[in-house]
Parts: structure tokens; C-alpha cells; sequence
């Protein structure tokens, strides 16, 4: 197994200039790329004969509304030579299109319409580039920050049209406003004092 | 059927009795044909296959060989048309409903509908999901709703107990007001 200081020389042995930031921490090494490179970055990790990345396990986005380019693509890849991750990191946007990883990896094809399905992130060059999970002719990308948590549509069957029909949501109990006093929910700070326990206090 | 109080026990041994012999006597057996009706209904209902999510699982427990759903002659059918009760075992999404809802047309009559977990019952965890049907009973005509999350195989048993209770209950030939 490659230790991280060596995993790290060699992946930037490996990419030399197209390395723009690269964190080794708590053990796992994160490599942020430039967007067009991505596919030449992942063809030159998995053919490195020290470092051979032979799996991408996941493709997966990430959403950071305030940033210029809001959404960040991960693909984490494993070795099973070296026995070794990395992460490898790209931003995007809505707009301009990432080049597909399906060339390198033929199994990037799902992942990669599971992230267009998810965040509205185009990669150019997948040849079936189709949602992959949600409903047949849904619209909107649920995973995106600005996507509300119950959608817009809802189903139900429609007696008189004999079929599924879809609707405007409307929700018959409101969202649950959660209390946090409660030791249920969400209790972190352990000084906290709760409704109630003084009379645990006046017994004393 | 494991019938192990001995009353019960000399009773079922009385009715057996009691069945050859007017069967020796008569040569045939007269009963109500609501009853009739009832037992043949409860006797071997045919539940279709619907495991969707963990209830699934839980499902597939109650016919496994440590509750045995087969001693009430219940058996799991992949097809539709043989089946005479549809147990909605897990999370219904938004695009599955159009195929359960086409499932449980292709059922023959009389049939009914076990919804089994939170999830089917009123979309549980799910409820405010984007994806999720807030309950499968906006899509299916539901007849008992199972409680749990998943409920155990003994909660679907003593449900699917329920929708004997209620066939044997309801579904009279001739009602009388």
C-alpha cells in the first residue's frame, strides 16, 4: 500500500502542471484539475503503471450556489495495485459542458447521467446523456440547492381519466417545524438546560 | 394449521366428525354459501409480489420457513392474473405508481390491497420527498394498513389476519339491511 506522502509525489509526478490544488488530509488525497483536462487526468492516473487506478468507483456532484461555477464534479478512483484512493475535482456550471470520462472508464456512462440527472451538468462526448432515476418527464434537478425539497408535481390516480395524473403539490400537513430543546432532535450542546428540569434540580 | 388449544383441538376433531359422517350419510354437505364463499376466499389468498424496499425483506421473512405464510396457503405469484392480493411492501415512488396501479387492474376480482410499512402507508420517512407518493392509497383502494417501519413479520401476519377477519366479515352474496 502506497502511504500518502508517496501516493501524493507520484500523483504529481503523474499530472505536473495540471495539478490547480491538491489537499492531503486525514489520509485522503483530493486533486483539483482544470474542467477541459479531466478526461486526459483520469487516462494518465489509470495508466500510470505505479499508480494504476484501475476502478472509478463513483462520479458524483456537489452544489455551492455562491460560487461562480456552483457545482463541483468528484470522481473517486481506486488502485487496486497500490491500494490507494484519490479524489479527483473539477468545477462546472450549468452551462459550459465537461468533457465525458466514458472513453476512459466505460462504466462513467451511468454515473455521469445520474449527475446530469441530478445537478443539470452536460458532459459532452456520452452518447446517452438521458436522466437515469427520476420520473419519466420530470423536470427540474432535484439535488441543486435552489430545488425544492417536494418538487413541484405530485401523482395520484384519477378515477375518471382510468390513469395517473399529475399535479401541483399540494401538502395537507405543513413542513414539521422540528425543536431542537427536544432531547429527540438534535441535542449537541450538553449544558443545555431543558423545559422541565428544574424540578429535577428542587428534589436535590 | 397449527391448532394447539385443546378445545379448539376437539372441536375441529367434532366438525371433522361430523363432515364424514354426513358425507357417509347423505353423500353431501350442506353449508352457507357466504361461509362457503369466506373460506374459499381466506383459504389460499395469493398475494402478488410487491416488495419495493427493507418491508420487502420483511415480506419475504413471513414466507420464509420461521413464519411460513404458506400454512394459511398463502403463496407469492409473479403474475398479476393469478393473484388475489397485492401486499405494497416499501416505498411507492412517483414512477412506479403507474405500474402498480397497472398491476392491480390486471388483478381478477374479488381482490384486495395490503398496505404494509409507513412508507405506503402515508410516504413515512418520505413524506415531503419530490419523488415519493404521500401514500399508496392515492393510487390502489388499500384494505388494511400495516403500521412499522418495517413492521415485523409478525405484524404483516397478523395484518393479513385482519383482511381475513374482514373478508369473512363482509362480501355477503345477499345483503342483509
Amino acid at each position: 500500500m502506497l502511504s500518502l506522502e508517496r501516493l501524493q509525489s507520484e500523483v504529481t509526478r503523474a499530472l505536473g502542471s495540471d495539478v490547480m490544488h491538491l489537499s492531503a488530509d486525514r489520509g485522503e488525497l483530493s486533486v483539483l484539475v482544470p474542467r477541459p483536462r479531466v478526461a486526459d487526468v483520469l487516462r494518465t492516473l489509470r495508466d500510470d503503471p505505479v499508480l494504476a487506478m484501475s476502478q472509478l468507483v463513483d462520479i458524483c456532484g456537489v452544489d455551492y450556489p455562491e460560487r461562480p461555477e456552483r457545482f463541483e464534479i468528484v470522481y473517486n478512483l481506486l488502485s487496486l495495485r497500490a491500494n490507494a484512493r484519490v479524489r479527483i475535482k473539477i468545477h462546472a456550471d450549468e452551462i459550459a459542458p465537461v468533457p465525458t470520462a466514458t472513453g476512459v472508464y466505460s462504466g462513467a456512462g451511468w454515473y455521469e447521467r445520474e449527475v446530469w440527472d441530478m445537478f443539470g451538468v452536460t458532459f459532452a462526448g456520452n452518447a446517452d446523456l438521458r436522466r437515469i432515476l427520476t420520473d419519466y418527464g420530470f423536470e427540474g434537478h432535484p439535488l441543486r440547492k435552489d430545488f425544492p425539497l417536494t418538487g413541484y408535481t405530485e401523482v395520484r390516480y384519477d378515477p375518471d381519466q382510468k390513469r395517473i395524473v399529475y399535479e401541483p403539490v399540494k401538502l395537507p400537513q405543513d413542513f414539521r417545524s422540528f425543536d431542537f430543546l427536544s432531547p429527540w432532535e438534535g441535542m449537541t450542546d450538553v449544558n443545555m438546560r431543558l423545559p422541565g428540569d428544574e424540578k429535577a434540580e428542587e428534589k436535590k | 394449521m397449527g391448532i394447539t388449544n385443546p378445545v379448539q383441538l376437539a372441536k375441529a376433531n367434532a366438525l371433522a366428525a361430523k363432515l364424514g359422517e354426513e358425507v357417509q350419510d347423505k353423500g353431501f354437505i350442506l353449508a352457507k354459501l357466504d361461509d362457503l364463499l369466506a373460506w374459499a376466499r381466506t383459504g389460499s389468498m395469493w398475494p402478488m409480489t410487491f416488495g419495493l424496499a427493507c418491508c420487502g425483506v420483511e415480506m419475504i421473512h413471513a414466507y420464509m420457513s420461521r413464519y411460513d405464510l404458506d400454512r394459511f396457503g398463502m403463496m407469492p405469484r409473479a403474475s398479476p392474473r393469478q393473484s388475489d392480493v397485492m401486499i405494497v411492501a416499501g416505498t411507492l415512488t412517483n414512477k412506479m405508481a403507474p405500474a402498480l396501479r397497472k398491476v392491480y387492474d390486471q388483478m381478477a376480482e374479488p381482490r384486495w390491497v395490503v398496505s404494509m410499512g409507513s412508507c405506503a402507508n402515508g410516504g413515512g420517512y418520505y413524506h415531503y420527498s419530490y419523488s415519493v407518493v404521500r401514500g399508496c392509497d392515492r393510487i390502489v383502494p388499500v384494505d388494511i394498513y400495516i403500521p412499522g417501519c418495517p413492521p415485523s413479520a409478525e405484524a404483516l401476519i397478523y395484518g393479513l389476519m385482519q383482511l381475513h377477519r374482514k373478508i369473512r366479515r363482509g362480501n355477503k352474496v345477499i345483503d342483509r339491511v
